[in-house]
């Protein structure tokens, strides 16, 4: 009895209907949240002592980096629940969730450019984070790719939640890995060891950006999950029903 | 089940040198395209020998993983289309030890052997002598890493019909902590420190991939060559 919800889970078309009620509210949320952070960081919080107004951009870069990790271990995740518990919904959300992931990081790697201009005169360093960031980009593309490459739905959703998970196992001993190279090599005229604690005044509006930018994801995830669904579901008959009403069915 | 541990690693082991044995010309590539690429590094960049000896352990090591995949691609793709690959996997036999051996015959017919040529390369890249001992170590650990963590790659992509390139964009990314510490190996014993650290994090990824990998590549097999 106790595992009811769990079941009614694996059902797309629960899910959708489900989603369909709260999707705009937790919309409005994300929404207003990510405008409180926003006018906040950008406007009202105070001017960088040394970098001025471009620090601003931590508000976009910080919570856009922090998704892009998160988001790769929520993809495994529901790959993992697709191959043990057989659940075609958790498939469809790590299909919805690699290209959204895929994105985050990208931003997080062009807004760290952008940053890294007037910061240390160059858009690009081989730094060990940017480097991990760029390696988890090509995760991220490879899942995407080993997808897209199979013309069957159930070969496809396995096959990358198989990729997923030992992209998990890899991900950890890549960052130690790429952090122990940097070390190695760091050049003296970049230091950016322990960054002075921010301000609570600054640190306060990235908080919020961060809860802003979970909540978004939550949105961006299930908007591409419910059209992932209406996909794969098409030929069933409340798809049908739900594209096209007819009158008297 | 008295020889259940062992159950299938030395037959698939034997089976698959013996295939290799047969195709020599076809096994002799890797090598043959690891001595090859050398041969460009001296034209495209310097043939000056202090310049040469900076890079050397690096592209030593990038040919040889470029080498392992071009190679890796075609470790089930034969059996999957003779269907062995489907004979093996109804068989009552735990899947991962038979694939563990095809895997070791995989290192033994491209990994070893490039091991053993890369003296050779570091003779034409001018290596400093100090470098040979731990080039050799490393790369017959590192390329070991290559063939098992290949295979789960060449599993994933072996029902489609361009895997090749494909395979190289999900491995990749997952051969970095092995090229960088196979690299910090041989450039710790040039720069005269001591380089068995390096060499023993190596020792770890081959321990977790020998451990590891032959359940990811049963697990995948089971889900593509069905498809």
């Amino acid at each position: 009895m106790s595992w009811q919800w769990f079941h009614r889970l694996g059902s797309p078309r629960w899910f959708y209907q489900t989603s369909t009620r709260w999707l705009p509210l937790l919309a409005l949320i994300a929404a207003a949240v990510l405008i409180t952070g926003l006018v906040w960081g950008l406007a009202v919080a105070p001017e960088d002592a040394k970098q001025g107004n471009s620090f601003r951009i931590i508000y976009i870069h910080v919570p856009a980096s922090f998704l892009a990790l998160a988001g790769y271990y929520i993809m495994a995740i529901a790959g993992a629940v697709g191959l043990i518990w057989k659940m075609k919904l958790s498939f469809m959300v790590m299909k919805s969730a690699a290209p959204i992931g895929a994105a985050l990081t990208f931003i997080a790697l062009f807004t760290g450019a952008i940053w890294g201009k007037p910061t240390w005169g160059t858009y690009w360093v081989w730094d060990a984070r940017i480097t991990s960031m760029l390696i988890l980009l090509f995760l991220y593309l490879g899942v995407m790719a080993l997808q897209y490459a199979y013309h069957s739905g159930d070969a496809a959703s396995k096959a990358g939640a198989i990729l997923a998970l030992v992209g998990t196992v890899n991900i950890p001993i890549i960052y130690k890995s790429v952090d122990w190279w940097y070390t190695l090599h760091q050049p003296a005229t970049i230091k950016f060891t322990s960054a002075p604690s921010m301000h609570i005044d600054m640190f306060l509006p990235l908080l919020v950006m961060i809860v802003g930018f979970y909540l978004f994801y939550a949105v961006a995830l299930i908007l591409h999950t419910r059209s992932e669904i209406l996909r794969r579901e098409r030929k069933t008959a409340w798809v049908r029903e739900l594209v096209e009403p007819r009158a008297g069915v | 089940m008295p020889q259940s541990t062992n159950s299938g690693f030395s037959a698939w082991l034997k089976r698959d040198l013996l295939l290799a044995y047969r195709r020599r010309g076809e096994a002799a590539s890797p090598l043959i395209f690891f001595v090859m690429v050398s041969t460009l590094i001296p034209l495209v960049l310097t043939p000056e020998p202090t310049r040469l000896a900076m890079v050397a352990a690096g592209l030593i090591w990038i040919m040889a993983l470029l080498a392992t995949l071009l190679s890796v691609e075609g470790l089930f793709a034969s059996d999957y289309q003779d269907g062995s690959l489907e004979q093996l996997l109804i068989s009552p036999q735990l899947l991962p030890m038979p694939l563990l051996g095809k895997i070791t015959a995989h290192w033994l017919t491209t990994g070893l052997p490039l091991t053993l040529a890369s003296p050779l390369l570091g003779l034409m890249l001018s290596l400093p002598t100090s470098g040979y001992l731990p080039m050799l170590c490393s790369l017959a650990l590192g390329t070991a890493c290559f063939s098992l963590t290949g295979a789960v790659g060449a599993a994933l992509t072996v029902s489609l019909r361009k895997g090749g390139l494909l395979l190289s964009l999900l491995v990749m990314p997952l051969y970095m902590p092995v090229i960088i510490f196979g690299t910090a190996t041989i450039s710790y014993a040039i720069d005269g420190l001591n380089w068995l650290p390096p060499l023993a994090v190596l020792g770890a990824l081959f321990a977790a991939s020998v451990a590891l990998c032959p359940l990811a590549v049963a697990g995948a097999l089971r889900v593509t060559s069905a498809h």
